[in-house]
């Protein structure tokens, strides 16, 4: 990834913003805008629309949550143990799911997502309803204590970052350059001797892996894994946040996380609280209708049109 | 003796439910060959090249290509032998730079191709040969626009150049000319005489002017069936050929 001013200008405040802002509600906005990412780079560089994504944030959670609780494991060991497992649950519903194409890989992810939400809810060490609490933060490597929300706060900025270029490295990666064509044009891709079902396959596993990176980050920092990370719910809104951001493009899914996160922030303090779901629809709606390519894709536009 | 044979069929058939698409074809492509398969719409032809590069399987039947059988391989693998197939509708990949078209096909052999840790910038060595590719097909000027800017000659003869990225030993054309003005079909039909020297190329084509310019050996397929076969000047005199297909062309003329 290039590294420019505006980059540059982005992570100063990055890290400054814990002082301007409840560093809660910040790390709230990492973790599901990585989560928005991973999910973006199945969506928007291979053209696979995942409906079952929070399976691999919620399992990333209880996996992480449950070694936490349970083992005297160090957070950076949890989160690492949470994302393969993610990982590895990605490489079996990949299997499952690649070769089909459109609404029935769609249908299938639902599927199999719903699955392991029943295994969540049923499973004895996933605390049925009321999941997983108090989970200690732990000590980082040992020593930096992450009770501390500034300890924390840079911790989780340092994991975005890393899945961040990871999904950058990912997309302009000669590996990259294959999943677009795939995405332009799959029989092509073929007769010219790709299979085209295993890089569709390896791209889901990095995808489920940094979707479980986000999810089990996510558990530490509310000490907390529940059903709602792996429910239905959460699969539409990533892509709400996706497409909202700019599906296909590098800071869409970012900027659609933030507003979303922000927007559910705001509401649910005030009056409005019970129609979140309605406000949200609403803007989805919007966004399909009016500006389809997303925040992030409208601006490439009016910079394209104007400086271009 | 298969040996002169790069590709051959052996009682090919293909069934859709209760329609046979293609019925009992045996087909033998001579090595270094033009080898044109013609025949009205409706004959097969593209279903044959769809069982030849395996995007569809046949019901029954052998498929050898130099004298292996490969009727059981995938896609891929079949591409990875040296079959690369062209397709009806212009097979480019749209939203990648003309560079980046030729450049996915030499990427194949470098072995990178799962590599998603490192930078794309290590594919920039395939430049200079991506550009050498561009520039047999006319296309020099043209490596860094966007291919979906491209007019539809132009985006044929980008086809043609990332399919010899692959240097294949057989190229499946399906109906290079299609929907072309008159200038472009000219384009198109030299280059295909000028790619094929060293290798050998099967085409679908209706543009019998095309076919009697280029073809060396002609296969007509008529409802599924290989009607007859031979060069232009044998084919074009079969009376049940005029009737089946070039009778509408004789009418013409007459007219």
């Amino acid at each position: 990834m290039k590294i420019s001013k505006f980059n540059i200008v982005l992570l100063g405040l990055a890290l400054v913003a814990p002082f301007a802002f409840y560093p809660v509600l910040l790390m709230k906005v990492l973790c599901f805008a990585l989560f928005a990412c991973a999910f973006n780079l199945l969506l928007g560089f291979v053209g696979l629309l995942s409906f079952g994504h929070a399976v691999f944030l919620g399992t990333g959670g209880y996996v992480t949550g449950y070694l936490m609780m349970n083992t005297g494991l160090t957070p950076e060991l949890g989160i690492l143990a949470g994302t393969i497992a993610s990982g590895l649950l990605g490489a079996v519903y990949g299997k499952l799911s690649v070769k089909r194409e459109g609404i029935y890989f769609a249908m299938v992810t639902l599927a199999l997502a719903q699955l392991m939400f029943f295994v969540f809810l049923q499973a004895p060490f996933t605390g049925g309803e009321d999941g997983l609490q108090g989970i200690p933060r732990g000590h980082l490597f040992g020593f930096i204590d992450l009770s501390d929300n500034l300890n924390m706060y840079y911790f989780v900025l340092a994991i975005f970052l890393f899945g961040f270029w990871l999904i950058n490295r990912t997309v302009h990666s000669p590996f990259g350059q294959i999943l677009k064509a795939i995405r332009d044009n799959e029989p092509r891709a073929t007769s010219l001797g790709y299979n085209v079902n295993d890089y569709k396959w390896a791209a889901f596993v990095i995808s489920a892996a940094l979707a479980g990176l986000a999810g089990s980050t996510k558990t530490l920092v509310f000490q907390l894994a529940s059903l709602t990370d792996v429910h239905w719910h959460m699969s539409g809104e990533v892509v709400l946040m996706t497409l909202l951001g700019g599906m296909g493009t590098i800071f869409g899914p970012v900027v659609g996380a933030a507003v979303v996160v922000g927007i559910q922030n705001f509401l649910s303090g005030g009056e409005l609280g019970n129609y979140v779901h309605i406000i949200m629809g609403l803007i989805f709606i919007v966004c399909v209708l009016a500006f389809r390519s997303g925040i992030v894709g409208e601006i490439q536009k009016i910079v394209k049109r104007n400086f271009g | 003796m298969s040996a002169d044979y790069v590709l051959e069929t052996q009682n090919l058939i293909k069934e859709f439910k209760g329609f046979t698409a293609v019925d009992d074809v045996s087909l033998k492509i001579q090595r270094g060959n033009i080898h044109a398969l013609i025949g009205p719409n409706g004959a097969g032809k593209t279903t044959v090249f769809n069982l030849l590069t395996k995007f569809l399987t046949p019901t029954s039947g052998t498929i050898l290509f130099n004298g292996n059988d490969i009727t059981s391989m995938q896609s891929a693998a079949i591409a990875r032998k040296g079959v690369v197939r062209s397709f009806q509708i212009s097979a480019v990949f749209p939203h990648l730079s003309v560079l980046e078209n030729v450049r996915v096909a030499l990427q194949r052999k470098e072995g990178n191709s799962f590599h998603f840790w490192k930078s794309d910038k290590i594919l920039n060595r395939l430049n200079d040969r991506a550009v050498e590719l561009l520039e047999s097909v006319g296309l020099g000027d043209f490596a860094d626009a966007k291919t979906v800017d491209l007019s539809y000659g132009r985006k044929r003869a980008l086809e043609i150049a990332t399919t010899l990225a692959l240097e294949p030993e057989l190229m499946l054309l399906d109906e290079p000319t299609q929907g072309m003005g008159h200038e472009d079909v000219d384009v198109v039909a030299n280059l295909i005489k000028r790619v094929s020297k060293d290798r050998t190329i099967l085409m679908v084509e209706h543009n019998l002017h095309v076919v009697s310019k280029l073809a060396d050996q002609i296969t007509v397929l008529q409802r599924g069936a290989v009607l007859t076969e031979g060069n232009y000047e044998t084919v074009s005199a079969d009376p049940r050929v005029q009737e089946a297909y070039l009778g509408v062309a004789a009418e013409e003329v007459q007219a």
